[in-house]
């Protein structure tokens, strides 16, 4: 008989909720648990700012002048003023007595409300009004994991997601090169030769449209420490790195494309809806735009097989 | 006289067929499986209303030519072992409810199935 059938890869996504923390629906449980200690406020103003990425546009109000620059120092080049705003978030700064930012992120739903949850941050999202709120320390990797998961949240529903990959536009096209940590998406962004754009070289942002898939440049850097552009372009081919001795494309089959690009997408939720339509998102995706292997040797030839 | 076994693809979980292979998400664990042409078989056999017993004898002995026994041994390991990781149900009793269906290919509106 056939063996037992079952072979089992597991995700390169972030692991999923493993830490003891009070699950509140109550921002002041957590104060009066000792738990949250909120800063002085200084002032009374409250400042905002309006981040779009891929079309989607988040505003962030918060009553602290230093953390409104530091978004805008962060976020620079995807800050505008649309019509019209996605996502509405309350930051209010301040010490988490069990802040461990090295804790897992937890992404949960109940009642129609998200609540996104790791040592440095506690939020809650209510998709239906676009309103949250956000509690953190003052440091810009908590509002930049938000960003994240929010905008996950928002594309697996639309068809769209993030993906651990590089992705530049050539030729009018957008061309996308994922992997996990090491594969070469920082190499292949630095190789990228000087008619190229670069949209980003750690995370993706990819939206289904009426006229197909389209990449977004985003501001989240890997370890080229460098902004993407604010541009888009339909995307011509999704490459999954391989490091090796020679530079060549392969075709890959139907299900290694899926593979491929579930283990690469940026997933959070603990929940069966959004599960359905990630992994939806994934094998769409990969019936519709020409996916590769791609092989290749650290230097700039590799451009010359792009496009 | 052993007992029927029924088995069900899970609700819990989102598969859909690429190319020869099954592949199968669950949001438990975040874990992605992939069924080879056995499990597969078994998998989009899985209605809940035919006894595995008749599973083996109508497609695996069929398709690939093992011997009865033999075959529902294997094939109720390999249930036990999907049933483990969330991908299917088992019972001794028929699995009622709406029947789940799964993506053959690609059919963007059609609801994933299959949970672990």
């Amino acid at each position: 008989m056939a063996s037992r059938g079952l072979s089992r890869r597991p995700f390169a996504t972030p692991s999923l909720l493993r830490v003891p923390l009070p699950i509140c629906t109550d921002w002041y449980k957590l104060e009066k648990m000792g738990l949250f200690v909120p800063a002085l406020a200084t002032q009374v103003d409250v400042y905002s700012i309006v981040i779009a990425i891929g079309g989607v546009a988040v505003r962030v109000n918060t009553t602290d002048a230093g953390f409104l620059e530091l978004m805008q120092n962060r976020y620079a080049g995807f800050i505008n003023t649309p019509a019209c705003v996605e996502c509405d978030f309350d930051v209010e700064l301040g010490q988490l007595r069990f802040a461990d930012p090295s804790a897992d992120v937890s992404v949960t739903q109940r009642a129609g409300q998200w609540f996104l949850q790791r040592g440095d941050f506690y939020a809650e999202w209510d998709p239906a009004t676009g309103h949250g709120s956000i509690r953190q320390t003052a440091n810009p990797y908590s509002i930049d994991a938000v960003l994240r998961i929010v905008h996950t949240l928002v594309l697996a529903r639309q068809g769209g997601f993030l993906l651990h990959s590089a992705s530049a536009v050539r030729y009018g096209k957008a061309f996308l090169f994922a992997g996990v940590s090491g594969a070469g998406k920082t190499t292949i962004s630095r190789l990228a030769p000087a008619d190229a754009t670069l949209l980003t070289d750690e995370i993706s942002y990819v939206r289904k449209l009426d006229d197909g898939y389209v990449a977004f440049g985003t501001p989240f850097t890997g370890e080229l420490a460098k902004l993407g552009e604010n541009t888009s372009a339909p995307i011509g081919a999704l490459y999954l790195l391989v490091q090796g001795h020679e530079n060549r494309i392969d075709p890959v089959t139907a299900a290694e494309a899926g593979r491929g690009i579930l283990v690469n997408m940026l997933f959070f939720a603990e929940d069966q809806e959004m599960v359905h339509c990630a992994f939806r998102a994934a094998c769409d995706f990969a019936d519709h735009v020409p996916i590769y292997r791609l092989t290749f040797v650290p230097d700039a030839r590799v451009w010359e097989m792009i496009g | 006289m052993n007992k029927k076994i029924y088995i069900a693809r899970s609700p819990r979980i989102a598969a859909r067929m690429l190319g020869e292979e099954m592949l199968v998400m669950s949001g438990q664990g975040s874990t992605l499986f992939t069924l080879n042409p056995t499990a597969t078989v078994l998998w989009q056999a899985a209605d809940g209303a035919t006894p595995l017993e008749e599973i083996v004898e109508r497609r695996i002995c069929v398709e690939f030519e093992v011997q009865p026994e033999e075959a529902l041994r294997d094939a109720e390991a390999l249930a036990e072992d999907l049933a483990k990781h969330g991908i299917l149900l088992i019972s001794e009793e028929p699995i009622s409810g709406r029947p789940i269906s799964h993506e053959a290919n690609s059919k963007p509106d059609a609801p994933v199935q299959v949970t672990r």
